[in-house]
């Protein structure tokens, strides 16, 4: 049986992202042979289904403005009135992946995996996948029943893009199955993130502070490395959560994309959603205690210490040697 | 409004080293810190201030083993009004869909407006409250990190989208959120809130108190079965430094020189 394997094309600006391509990667891995199928569901879609028809044989296009602003209660319907039994959905791991997904597999009746960043053979309808756990310290091998179909979705930068190109596909109009669509949440306004103080997005050189400082009142040995290295600060979540930093300051999938040549990493334990706002491979310079700890499968440099001993030394060294 | 929050007893990252036992098939559990799942934390905070704000109840409830109470205990000490404990081995080896069919079980006891969960725990899945709303049939929506009560039977809510921006909808109540980080500053616990609550009855309820059919959840129930654990063959890795601290510091100063790293 050759599974029927969807994947959902997320785009920006008339676009896809580069998650679709990464999904049609995933879909080839897990399903060999299979000849995916993209879904493209917004408003002003020409442009997105051109782009994947011609990645892809087939591709289904939903053309509504109610769906301008996607989300899981609009979606779900929708995709459960379009998708054959036994359906295969890709995803990405994204805000609106993981908003979707979950209730979806249950309305499809699917098994349901998130977050892969692997897979093995699978046999028959039993699919093989690799995910991470505890922010990436171990890593599981799954196993899965997909007798029913099964959503998956999948974490970005962990498949290389499909080239595009060899395809000629067709673009099959279904716009009417999306006809009509109310959902019992309706989207309102996108509040933009707002400007810090500093931009770091155009800083070349970053010191980043991660939960491993430990108490607020540690975070003043960063600062002065920082000021020793000329060198702007920046942060993980929980540094923000803590709100012992501006918002604008975190780097991250729901922070910053910094760009720096050089990123010295202070008690972060290198969390996918940490180290996907780190673009351009800078030097990365990574302290942690935990000789374990996944950011040091990502450095450049790695030091095992402890911040509170090292970081002293290391403004003062500095100093000396300017 | 009758809130109920899903929490979860985890091992705490921030303090754990997690390594892989000997056979692969479970993490080393002896000596680990166990704590309430971050992001519970945050949808417990959250739960007790809409309460203080507009009248009702919160109920904390956990699917766990008999352990699962002191994280329960420790979320009534901040004000959850009640908890509650689903505890029975045929819940051993759930998937997401399992914990989500047991957790409904336990909701439709009640009167609830509103069930929070965190956006994730421990295995980053992600999938327990989306699931918990579909099989509800109730509305949903992820990573919130707003909530405002609206007069009527709605709630103005923000979701943290990509880069940190926040999408505003309206969503009708009853329904299920993930809560994301960040959005209240969980109160603090002292031993003594602790002791307040140390005597609480916290009733414990299984699979045939909740109703729930043999074989649904729990490892037999699994569509998605956990093989092993195991730590991946990645590239090089880090060239690691070695040394004392001073000699430390001397290595990545001639570093941090020569790659630009001292402006
Ligand atoms: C939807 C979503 C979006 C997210 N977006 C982001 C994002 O944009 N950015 C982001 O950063 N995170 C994000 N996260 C959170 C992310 O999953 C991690 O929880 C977070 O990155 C962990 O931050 P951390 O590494 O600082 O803390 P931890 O994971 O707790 O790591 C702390 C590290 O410090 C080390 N340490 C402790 N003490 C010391 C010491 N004395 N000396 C040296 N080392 C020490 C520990 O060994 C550990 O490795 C997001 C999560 C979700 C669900
Ligand atoms: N065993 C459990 N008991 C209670 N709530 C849970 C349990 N597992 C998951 N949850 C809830 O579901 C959320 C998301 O977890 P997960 O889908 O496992 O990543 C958690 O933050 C909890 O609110």
């Amino acid at each position: 049986m050759v599974a029927k394997v969807f994947i959902f094309v997320a785009h920006t600006d008339g676009k896809a992202d580069d998650t679709a391509f990464e999904l049609v990667t995933a879909a080839k891995r897990l399903f060999p042979g299979c000849a995916p199928v993209a879904l493209v569901t917004g408003s002003g879609l020409d442009g997105v289904c051109q782009e994947m028809a011609a990645a892809l044989g087939e591709v289904w296009k939903f053309d509504q403005a109610a769906l301008a602003h996607p989300n899981a209660e609009l979606l779900w319907p929708l995709l459960v009135k379009v998708l054959p039994a036994g359906a295969m959905l890709l995803l990405p791991h994204s805000s609106l992946g993981m908003d979707l997904g979950p209730g979806l597999s249950v309305r499809l009746g699917a098994a349901y995996l998130p977050d892969v960043v692997g897979t093995e053979a699978s046999e028959g309808t039993t699919l093989r996948v690799i995910r991470q756990e505890f922010n990436g310290q171990v890593s599981t091998h799954l196993h899965c029943d997909a007798s029913g179909g099964a959503v998956i979705t999948v974490r970005s930068g962990a498949f290389p893009p499909e080239a595009t190109g060899s395809a000629v596909g067709q673009v099959s109009d279904r716009s009417g199955d999306a006809e009509g669509l109310t959902a019992r949440r309706t989207f309102v306004e996108v509040i933009p993130a707002e400007a810090g103080d500093i931009d770091i997005t155009r800083e070349e050189v970053l010191v980043a502070v991660g939960r491993g400082i430990g108490d607020q009142e540690n975070l003043a040995l960063a600062e002065e490395l920082a000021l020793a290295m000329g060198a702007a600060l920046c942060c993980s979540r929980p540094i923000v959560d803590a709100k012992w930093l501006a918002k604008s300051r975190q780097v991250g999938t729901s922070g910053l994309t910094v760009q720096p040549k050089v990123y010295l990493a202070l008690g972060i334990s290198g969390s996918f959603q940490h180290l996907g706002g780190i673009k351009g491979s800078p030097l990365l310079v990574a302290i942690n205690k935990n000789p374990n700890a996944p950011i040091f499968q990502a450095a450049s440099v790695g030091v095992v210490a402890d911040l509170l001993e090292l970081l002293p030394a290391l403004t003062e060294k500095i100093h000396q040697s300017r | 409004m009758e809130i109920l929050v899903c929490v979860k007893r985890v091992p705490d990252s921030a303090e754990n080293e997690i390594s892989i036992g000997a056979d692969g098939a479970d993490i080393r559990r002896d000596d680990l810190v166990y704590s309430v799942n971050e992001w519970d934390n945050y949808a417990v905070e959250e739960a007790i201030q809409i309460v203080e704000r507009v009248g009702g109840s919160v109920t904390v409830v956990a699917v766990g083993t008999a352990d699962a109470e002191e994280v329960v205990r420790r979320e009534m000490a901040m004000g959850a009004t009640q908890g509650l404990l689903l505890v029975d081995e045929a819940f051993e080896g759930s998937d997401g869909l399992g914990i989500a069919t047991i957790l409904r079980a336990a909701a439709q006891r009640g009167q609830y407006d509103l069930i929070l969960t965190g956006a994730q725990a421990d295995d980053g899945a992600a999938q327990v409250g989306g699931m918990l709303a579909a099989l509800l049939d109730w509305p949903y929506a992820s990573l919130v990190n707003r909530i405002e009560v609206n007069a009527g039977e709605s709630l103005r809510i923000g979701r943290e989208i990509e880069g940190g921006s926040q999408e505003i909808s309206e969503i009708a109540t009853p329904c299920v959120l993930s809560i994301q980080t960040g959005l209240n500053e969980p109160r603090y616990v002292g031993i003594r809130g602790i002791r307040k609550v140390a005597s609480v009855e916290i009733p414990m309820l299984d699979a045939a108190a909740l109703g729930i059919a043999e074989g649904s959840v729990g490892q037999t129930g699994a569509k998605v079965q956990r093989v092993d654990y195991f730590v991946p063959q990645t590239g090089l890795g880090a060239e690691m430094l070695a040394g004392s601290t001073v000699e430390l510091a001397s290595q990545l100063v001639e570093i941090l020189k020569t790659k630009g790293g001292l402006k």
